[in-house]
């Protein structure tokens, strides 16, 4: 017969819950500092560069228009137009779409729905590596395979261009597309796909009529999120790009993309030099923005 | 919510405290050293020479009990200064000219500046005068056999604008960053720049002395080979002395030694780590 819990055991219970609840509230506050730390990163990284990039044109009477229209970028004479980086940004970037799209849909179709356990086991580890490797290592590679294979077989007087950054940033951008891609394909349900081949249809057929459209929203963010991977990509770019300050009119033209702007010269800047990189760090920013602002809209159509 | 806010505010009396102590630490250990010290050496001029200044100045300030200012505003600018008595020393990456030495300024060559242009190593050309650096570069020559080489196209390498090895290049062979051939590759560093021109047989670049080696071919320039000892008998042109300047009327004694240390074993031991020529 159990007896009635004395006033003494009471108390003691109810100060062993105290305990318990201020641990419990003690790890909620240490986990909220965690999380608003990346917040504060964010801001004061944001806010930096902002600062210091919007000051020559706040303070020192320079045209936001002609730093994003000017073809001229002469720092120690203190012409600052970063057109042609804007173009090979872009270039670049789209350039790189165009290889690397294709090749890692159809990866990530090959894993999701046609390759038989024991090839994707292989496959798949393969390309979750590629996206581990440093970027520098991939602008090696460029520096030392694909700058000398155009510069010769093309005959080219030197190899860096819009050619070598753009199969360098395809191949950078497969994992990220391929990764998010398979997710997506294989979160539509196999309900689909037995009825498209119930109804007669090849597999061939049910992946590209049925599986892709279902997965439309997926891919979609795929293809974002490797656009923003090449649009940001700096150490790579730096080595194969040749870095030249011209508009480019063709493949072979070595042209000098925002992001290596920023690192190769900020080594040695001051003033409203420095101050210049910051500003064309602004402008990268708006592009990665505006690319996730087109992210979400597509998730919330996704989700819809 | 009390917690969070007196965490809050632990946390920012925490932060506080820190910052007070680090600024009492800072403020205490400047007051002792300008206290013990035993005057203020002011040098300013080229940022060419700054870096070198300042190590030097850091190692200096290690053994002697005096305070080094170097501030880096460029050679005229250094020079004026020291003419006028607002610093002691000037630092010039430049000869003088003709009315500067008139206001009576005494100069010393502290070190060396030596560049050189280098090809891949089977390019047929190996010599150019200043003149066919300067076509080349702002790109009014753009294929060797205009230079006695193969019929092929010359690709131009240079360092980032900002670079003080790239503005010494300019200011000697003469042409400013705007005239820099426009479709010239951009590297940065005297390593990648060798890098680039050692594996394309149609490149042209510059770099600082300490790094030549067989990998590229280095250009006599008006036939005279890219050595010391030719930058320190002047026959060489791609080179420029780094200058201390002064009026013996403001040069302290401090000063004084801090020259001699300079032009002293000890000090060109560290004018040829940082990659300067020393004097002897």
């Amino acid at each position: 017969m159990p007896s009635p819990l004395t006033e003494k055991q009471t108390l003691e219970i109810g100060k062993s819950n105290k305990r318990k609840y201020m641990l419990e509230k003690l790890s909620a506050r240490i986990f909220l500092l965690c999380a608003l730390l990346s917040v504060l990163s964010l801001l004061l990284i944001v806010g930096f560069v902002f600062y210091k990039g919007s000051h020559p044109f706040v303070a020192e009477g320079y045209s936001f228009i002609d730093f994003v229209f000017g073809v001229d970028w002469v720092p120690s004479e203190g012409k600052f137009g970063i057109f042609p980086m804007i173009v090979a940004s872009v270039f670049a970037t789209f350039g790189a779409l165009i290889i690397g799209v294709p090749i890692g849909l159809f990866t990530a179709i090959f894993l999701a729905e046609i390759a038989p356990k024991s090839i994707a086991k292989i496959i798949s580890p393969a390309v979750q590596l590629l996206a581990g490797i440093p970027s520098v290592l991939y602008g090696v590679f460029g520096l030392a395979i694909i700058v000398p294979f155009l510069q010769n077989n093309l005959g080219l007087a030197k190899g860096q261009s819009l050619l070598a950054i753009i199969l360098v940033l395809a191949i950078m951008m497969l994992p990220t597309i391929v990764t998010v891609a398979e997710t997506a394909i294989r979160a539509v349900p196999k309900t689909y796909r037995e009825g498209s081949l119930a109804l007669g249809a090849s597999q061939i057929g049910t992946i590209f009529k049925v599986v892709v459209p279902a997965a439309k929203s997926g891919i979609m963010a795929a293809i974002v999120l490797g656009l923003g991977r090449a649009i940001g990509e700096t150490m790579a770019v730096i080595l194969v790009a040749g870095n030249s300050l011209i508009i480019p009119t063709s493949l072979t033209d070595s042209v000098r993309p925002l992001t290596t702007n920023i690192a190769l010269e900020m080594g040695y800047a001051f003033g409203t030099h420095q101050e210049m990189l910051f500003a064309t760090g602004i402008v990268l920013f708006s592009f990665i923005l505006l690319l996730n602002f087109v992210l979400a809209k597509i998730s919330s159509k996704g989700g819809n | 919510m009390r917690f969070i806010k007196e965490a809050t505010i632990g946390l920012l009396v925490l932060f506080l405290a820190a910052l007070l102590s680090a600024c009492g630490i800072g403020n205490d250990s400047e007051t002792e050293s300008s206290n013990d010290s035993k005057g203020t050496i002011s040098i300013s001029g080229s940022t060419s020479v700054g870096p070198l200044a300042e190590k030097l100045a850091v190692k200096y300030e290690e053994k002697n009990k005096v305070n080094i200012e170097v501030n880096q505003i460029g050679s005229s600018a250094g020079i004026t200064n020291a003419t006028s008595g607002v610093s002691e020393i000037g630092m010039s990456s430049r000869d003088l000219k003709e009315e500067e030495k008139a206001n009576g300024l005494n100069e010393v060559v502290i070190a060396y500046d030596g560049i050189v242009v280098v090809t891949h190593p089977s390019n047929k050309v190996k010599n150019l005068t200043i003149e066919q650096v300067k076509q080349i570069f702002t790109g009014e020559v753009t294929n060797w056999k205009e230079l006695g080489g193969d019929d092929m196209e010359i690709v131009v390498v240079s360092r980032e604008d900002g670079s003080g090895s790239r503005d010494a290049f300019q200011e000697i062979v003469g042409y400013t960053s705007g005239e820099l051939v426009r479709s010239s590759i951009v590297a940065s560093g005297n390593g990648n720049i060798k890098t680039t021109v050692a594996t394309n047989k149609h490149a042209v670049g510059f770099i600082s002395f300490e790094y030549i080696d067989h990998s590229i071919s280095t250009i006599k320039i008006n036939g005279v080979e890219a050595t010391a000892e030719n930058v320190l008998q002047q026959k060489y042109s791609l080179s420029r002395p780094f200058l201390f300047v002064y009026k013996e009327e403001h040069l302290t004694n401090s000063g004084q030694q801090f020259i001699d240390y300079i032009l002293s074993q000890e000090g060109q031991a560290i004018v040829s780590e940082t990659g300067a020529i020393p004097i002897k």
